[in-house]
């Protein structure tokens, strides 16, 4: 029988946790209650006498300053009801993990097979509720059932069966080794019934070129030879169907596109990936010739670039959308923790030295019916920025720069992004560190975490299949102690060379990564029955395909494993010789000696032709709107400070911690009054050196409902225009994109699929064009393609979305600029021409309308003008710059302004103006979001030299910075068209999301 | 002359220790030595070689069961191997051969809840304070004004005129004390040498956001009777240079940060007293 341990906050003592649930129940479900307290359980299932169960409870436990406990007595009095909120079995429960090696130090005695400690929330509600007022606040606020349980107990009942029950969730089952064979030789009909019910994902095509495999004669001989029949097994089928996912295989990106444009001109497209990215990159390092930067791109976990002489820089950003949607928070925990292993398992291994996040979310105030299995925005919202809150807070790495854009169709899928970067030493043991191989021989080495069911076939189960003992599949929870353990090992076994390659166990798990590091020798043969697991009851299939987290593997040197397991082993590491690589020419599972999987590696690499994919471009037309000018935009300028996508998100970015590692130059926020919206951020990683690394990112999904050629320049544009305003470098800056479709591919679900696809190449054509003008390759990016929701009535596809990120540097971080104005009586100069673009801009949106005139990116007038603007920077000649984007001229100033405490004058007859006169207006020249614009000011005495270095072409002295505090604009006609105090405008810029 | 050694203990979640070991170099150590806690278990790195150690930030084992709570539990229970030491011994023959411990957010988490803090009467594990969620229920990252109590026996704080200006990043930051006597002994000793203020050093505030987190009496740090081991919430090894405040951009600063004259004293006091 399991014990209970509860540990409850002493009389008078704050319960924070219970406080914000109280105010989250109050906020969001409008149900009053008078208090909400918080009791920790552990459920211990172990054999401890009561005398080291009292010792655990009044040690580790327990905060004797602040708490007390019990053991098998409930601690709850003075509530209405009780809610407690565990994990469902298998769910990766963190805090259980701690409590049960806190036991093991404790007793000095490690727990057996099967033993464990679970942890639980137990929450007192008390007020008038009913019982289905409580129900709601379980189930829409305190537990998410895909990964937790609950029970609710009113007080009467809680006392008559004297509290709740110790339940330990442990996984039951036994293990099988079962292995399946799979007969194809089938109707066309049944097998896609096979693909579909086996969650494989395989279109008809696929499912015959797999059969097709297992009629060729000289298969079916060399399988005898191992044991096996003519028939594909589970094990070969699940891996086939993970390496051949959209997810793994990039099948959109690598298919031929019949592309038609507006004029009716036909192309064919064979790959969109080798076509417009990779060419890209090729293009550009031709064109950079000896000043080319990459060292490795494309082929690795993350893409590496020069750092300087003695360093590399590496950088990869992912997204993790489907599993934000289900589970929010462990979604974006493990999407985080995730790309953490992406750099780190980058050539040799790097050190990671800062995270980025993008979110893409619907309006968390959305107060409209949703379709009944989405989650609320809000709690996405919160969940998400939780999540990834503990995971880079708690794996020690700064998030030094991000964003979160609103539109309302994210509700059919929020956009998770999350980057990370790393350093790694040029040379590791003699050897470039970006470099890394595998000869036949060297052993198959999994360190980590252990395999449970966790991401088996990722999000696309349904809840109805789940049991009270059958562990969740779907949703991974990241556990970021667990991977930080194993790096703290990992960074040093790197250094003694311990091991000659290693990758990151991600999607697919061991098929995927298995799977490509054979393909670097040719072969491989590892036995399933030796992987450690959390749990019994697990299939081979299962344990070659599951995505439990916290896991990389690698190859090690035979004569080097005792010495890599023995270091493991101090280090509290798991790591366990799975097999080893060969130069068979075959991907070799076996369990025990007993073969489950052969798969030649020709066929599971190159066995899958091209897609076809049809794609028709039809500009769309919007009405265009015509606004009466007015004589006053002050109001109009608050209400946009105030959107969602314009206000400040200081109460979420102060949640994340962007300073650890000591580097940090530009900080998110910067000004007088430390709340200043920076463009970009500038670490050190070198804390010796005053090189610095500078990242910034462009995103505005918002252009696509007119043309994401634009869509896509703009994102790119933004992000150079950030990343040259605070002082970096032209001559080595890199991109990564990230492409977020609905998916494209026509079918009946998708009869739009030609002109979604459209859009996906033409915003590929922008990234090489403009690409190419910024000197720009693209060293790594990752595509989700199917972001749509659809319950069979209602269907919600996201606005295609790049997110363009750059990473490069700053030779000298003192140099760096920020975005506040400095002093009165410096100059303000506006570089960048201004042209009636006011087209999907927030300013519109504001007024409900879209419009058709998207900012178009003049390539090489812009990268003319950054690189002036540069050698400003250089000469130490800005005092400050703040890009424009979302909300324009006026926008941008009044951020300016309000974060540096001083006012501004502008003159909007002196902004250069692009077009003709037909346009120009004080509302263009106010909100248009015409791309590669700065806001500069300058002291007077450096105004000659600035204006020497920027020359005529879209540089104009707009006005000036003023003592007093308000923000002045002048009309073309001289009237003031702005006239506005700058704690107004603070505000209202401040108040949106300040409570969220 | 013997070198001054400092030694910064990683693992398990802590996160700080590059920055730290930075700090101390700067501070005038000439060794800082970033020791795994395998690498002290094991029994290849002893604390007995060193003479300023360095508890630094970070999530010790996820912050699972309360901040620092199971780091506290390891250290207290851990045998090194190949002896039969317990490495709390360790801890315990450091502090009584009159070195000196500085422990920063997660490892003033830790100190406190060994009981190494406020360290009454030389008794080092017997736990009477604590540090647990903050009053807004957040993890926060923001710049605090720390004014220093003068009179503060503390070896890391002299020198500092009124005060200094240092990140905080934490989500359990809140001190309280086990009862009133505790506090007031704190107060009557000196030692709570940091409290949380406004930019002007005068009073310490109970205000959010300058006092961040609602401790009891605005109490930032707090050093032991001996002054020799101390402990705060803000990254004192986080403000070594002027390229680190977030202001830097904008107002004239000295080339080094507030949070370097924690560091420069434990290198001077090493020197005089224990080489």
């Amino acid at each position: 029988m399991p014990n209970r341990i509860e540990i409850a906050l002493k009389e008078g003592v704050r319960d924070a946790r219970g406080e914000r649930i109280k105010r989250e129940i109050e906020h969001f479900l409008h149900l009053p209650v008078d208090t909400v307290s918080t009791i920790d359980v552990y459920t211990v299932d172990a054999a401890f006498s009561p005398d080291e169960l009292e010792q655990a409870a009044a040690g580790p436990f327990c905060d004797p300053v602040i708490q007390f406990w019990s053991i098998d007595r409930p601690l709850a009095s003075g509530f209405d009801y009780a809610v407690e909120v565990g994990f469902r079995p298998g769910v990766t429960d963190n805090v259980g993990r701690t409590a049960r090696e806190a036991l093991a130090y404790l007793t000095g005695r490690p727990f057996s097979e099967g033993e464990g400690v679970y942890y639980a929330v137990q929450y007192l509600l008390k007020g008038t509720l009913t019982p289905a007022d409580v129900e709601r606040i379980t189930t829409g606020l305190l537990c998410n059932t895909l990964i937790q349980r609950y029970s609710i107990l009113g007080a009467p009942e809680f006392v008559a069966r004297r509290g709740f029950s110790a339940l330990a969730p442990r996984v039951t089952g036994s293990t099988t080794a079962a292995v399946r064979e799979i007969d194809l030789e089938v109707s066309d009909e049944e097998l896609m019934r096979i693909s579909k019910d086996g969650v494989l994902a395989l279109t008809l095509d696929e499912m015959q070129i797999i059969q097709a495999h297992y009629r060729d004669q000289k298969v079916v001989a060399e399988r005898r030879k191992v044991g096996l029949g003519p028939k594909p097994t589970d094990v070969e089928l699940e891996c086939l169907a993970q390496t051949w996912s959209e997810h793994c295989k990039h099948k959109i990106f690598a298919g031929t596109v019949q592309y038609e444009d507006e004029n009716g001109n036909t192309q064919e497209i064979k790959s969109l990936f080798k076509s417009f990215i990779q060419r890209t990159t090729k293009d550009v390092r031709e064109k950079l010739g000896d000043r080319d930067f990459c060292l490795s791109v494309f082929k690795d976990n993350a893409g590496v670039i020069r750092f300087n002489n003695t360093h590399s820089l590496v950088f990869k950003v992912e997204t993790h959308n489907s599993p934000s949607a289900l589970d929010p928070y462990g979604g974006a925990l493990t999407g985080i923790v995730g790309v953490n292993r992406d750099p780190f398992g980058t050539g040799q291994g790097s050190k990671l030295i800062f995270n980025t996040d993008v979110f893409c979310f619907a309006d968390p105030f959305y107060a409209k019916p949703l379709p009944s299995r989405l989650l609320h925005p809000r709690r996405i919202y919160e969940g998400v920025i939780e999540g990834v809150e503990h995971g880079g807070n708690k794996s020690g790495i700064p998030t030094v720069n991000g964003s979160i854009v609103f539109d309302e169709r994210f509700a059919g899928k929020p956009l998770v992004f999350c980057g990370t970067a790393g350093l790694m030493p040029a040379e590791v043991n003699g050897q470039p560190g970006h470099d890394k191989y595998i000869k036949p021989g060297d052993l198959i080495v999994m360190t980590g975490g252990r395999i449970g069911k966790d991401g088996i076939h990722g999000a696309t189960f349904s809840s109805e299949e789940l049991n009270e003992n059958s562990p969740v599949t779907a949703v991974q929870i990241g556990d970021p102690i667990t991977q930080k353990r194993m790096f703290d090992f990992l960074i040093r076994a790197r250094d003694k060379g311990l091991y000659r390659f290693i990758t990151d166990n991600g999607a697919g798990g061991l098929s995927s990564s298995i799977g490509e590091m054979a393909g670097e020798c040719g072969g491989c043969r590892m036995d399933l029955s030796l992987a450690p697991l959390k749990y019994p009851g697990l299939n081979p299939w299962e344990i070659l395909i599951s995505e439990a987290q916290e896991r990389m593997s690698l190859a090690v040197p035979p004569e080097q494993v005792e010495a890599f397991l023995a270091m493991a082993g101090r280090f509290g590491v798991e790591a366990t010789v799975l097999g080893e690589f060969t130069d068979s020419g075959v991907f070799h599972m076996t369990y025990g000696e007993r073969t489950v999987a052969w798969l030649p590696m020709e066929f599971m690499h190159e066995g899958l032709p091209p897609m076809q994919l049809p794609a028709k471009w039809t500009p769309p037309r919007h009405d265009e709107p015509a606004f009466e000018e007015k004589a006053d935009y002050t109001e109009d300028l608050k209400q946009l400070l105030s959107a969602l996508n314009i206000c400040s998100k200081e109460s979420v970015v102060r949640r994340y911690d962007h300073e650890v590692q000591g580097g940090s130059v530009i900080k998110p926020f910067t000004g007088v009054a430390n709340d200043g919206p920076s463009d970009a951020a500038v670490v050190r990683p070198i804390l010796e050196s005053f090189e610095g690394v500078v990242t910034a990112h462009g995103i505005c999904p918002r252009y696509s409902d007119i043309d994401t050629y634009h869509m896509t320049a703009n994102a790119v544009d933004e992000a150079l225009r950030n990343y040259v305003a605070v002082g970096g470098s032209l001559e080595l800056v890199a991109g990564l994109d990230n492409f977020c479709w609905c998916d494209p591919v026509l079918s009946e679900k998708t009869p739009d699929g030609p002109y979604k696809m459209a859009q996906l190449v033409r915003s590929n054509q922008a990234l090489y064009d403009v690409c190419m003008v910024y000197n720009l390759p693209l060293i790594s990016g990752k595509d989700s393609m199917k972001n749509d929701f659809y319950d069979g009535t209602t269907k919600i596809s996201i606005p295609p979305t790049l997110l363009f990120s750059v990473i490069g540097k700053i030779d000298d971080a003192r140099k760096a600029v920020t975005m506040d104005v400095k002093q009165p009586g410096d100059l303000v100069y506006l570089l960048g021409c201004t042209a009636n673009e006011l087209g999907a801009s927030e300013y519109f949106t504001m007024k409900g309308v879209i419009g058709n005139n998207v900012p178009r990116v003049d390539a090489p007038a812009a990268y003319a003008r950054y690189r002036a603007y540069h050698e400003a920077v250089l000469q130490g000649l800005v005092a400050s710059c703040h890009d424009l984007s979302d909300g324009g001229l006026a926008v941008a100033a009044a951020e300016s302004a309000f974060a540096g405490g001083f006012g501004m004058k502008i003159d909007l007859s002196r902004v250069p103006w692009k077009g003709t006169e037909e346009g120009w207006s004080d509302q263009a020249l106010l909100f248009s979001e015409s791309a590669s614009r700065l806001l500069v000011t300058v002291k007077k005495e450096h105004a000659e030299a600035f204006e020497a270095i920027m020359g005529d072409d879209g540089c104009s002295r707009i006005g000036v910075v003023i003592e007093e505090q308000i923000l002045g604009i002048e009309a073309i006609e001289g009237h003031d068209v702005i006239m506005a105090d700058l704690v107004e405008l603070k505000e209202a810029w401040q108040k949106t999301l300040r409570e969220l | 002359m013997a070198n001054t050694r400092a030694i910064v203990i990683t693992g398990n979640g802590t996160n700080c220790e590059m920055e730290a070991a930075h700090a101390c170099r700067l501070g005038g150590f000439d060794e800082a030595v970033i020791a795994h806690i395998a690498e002290i278990l094991s029994g290849d790195i002893r604390l007995d070689d060193f003479h300023f150690l360095n508890l630094t930030g970070g999530f010790l084992d996820g912050d699972d069961l309360g901040s620092a709570k199971a780091q506290a539990n390891r250290l207290k229970h851990a045998t090194v191997a190949g002896t039969c030491e317990k490495l709390v011994e360790q801890f315990s023959r450091f502090i009584r051969d009159g070195k000196l411990i500085l422990g920063v957010c997660n490892g003033f988490q830790l100190m406190v809840k060994m009981g190494m803090l406020p360290g009454f009467d030389g008794k080092y594990l017997a736990q009477s304070v604590t540090l647990t969620h903050n009053d807004c229920g957040r993890f926060q990252d923001r710049w605090t004004y720390l004014k220093v109590d003068p009179a503060s026996p503390s070896v890391f704080t002299r020198g500092i005129e009124k005060g200094i200006y240092l990140p905080m990043r934490h989500g359990e930051g809140k001190f309280l004390c086990d009862s009133d006597a505790t506090l007031e002994r704190i107060e009557r000793e000196h030692l709570a040498a940091f409290k949380y203020c406004g930019p002007d050093y005068a009073a310490a505030t109970m205000e959010f956001p300058a006092n961040p987190n609602g401790s009891v009496n605005a109490i930032a740090g707090i050093c032991d009777p001996t002054g020799r081991l101390m402990g705060l919430m803000p990254h004192p090894e986080a403000f070594v240079h002027y390229t680190q405040h977030p202001r830097w951009t904008r107002e004239q600063l000295p080339e080094e940060g507030d949070g370097l004259i924690l560091y420069k004293n434990a290198a001077e006091y090493v020197r005089k007293n224990l080489v």
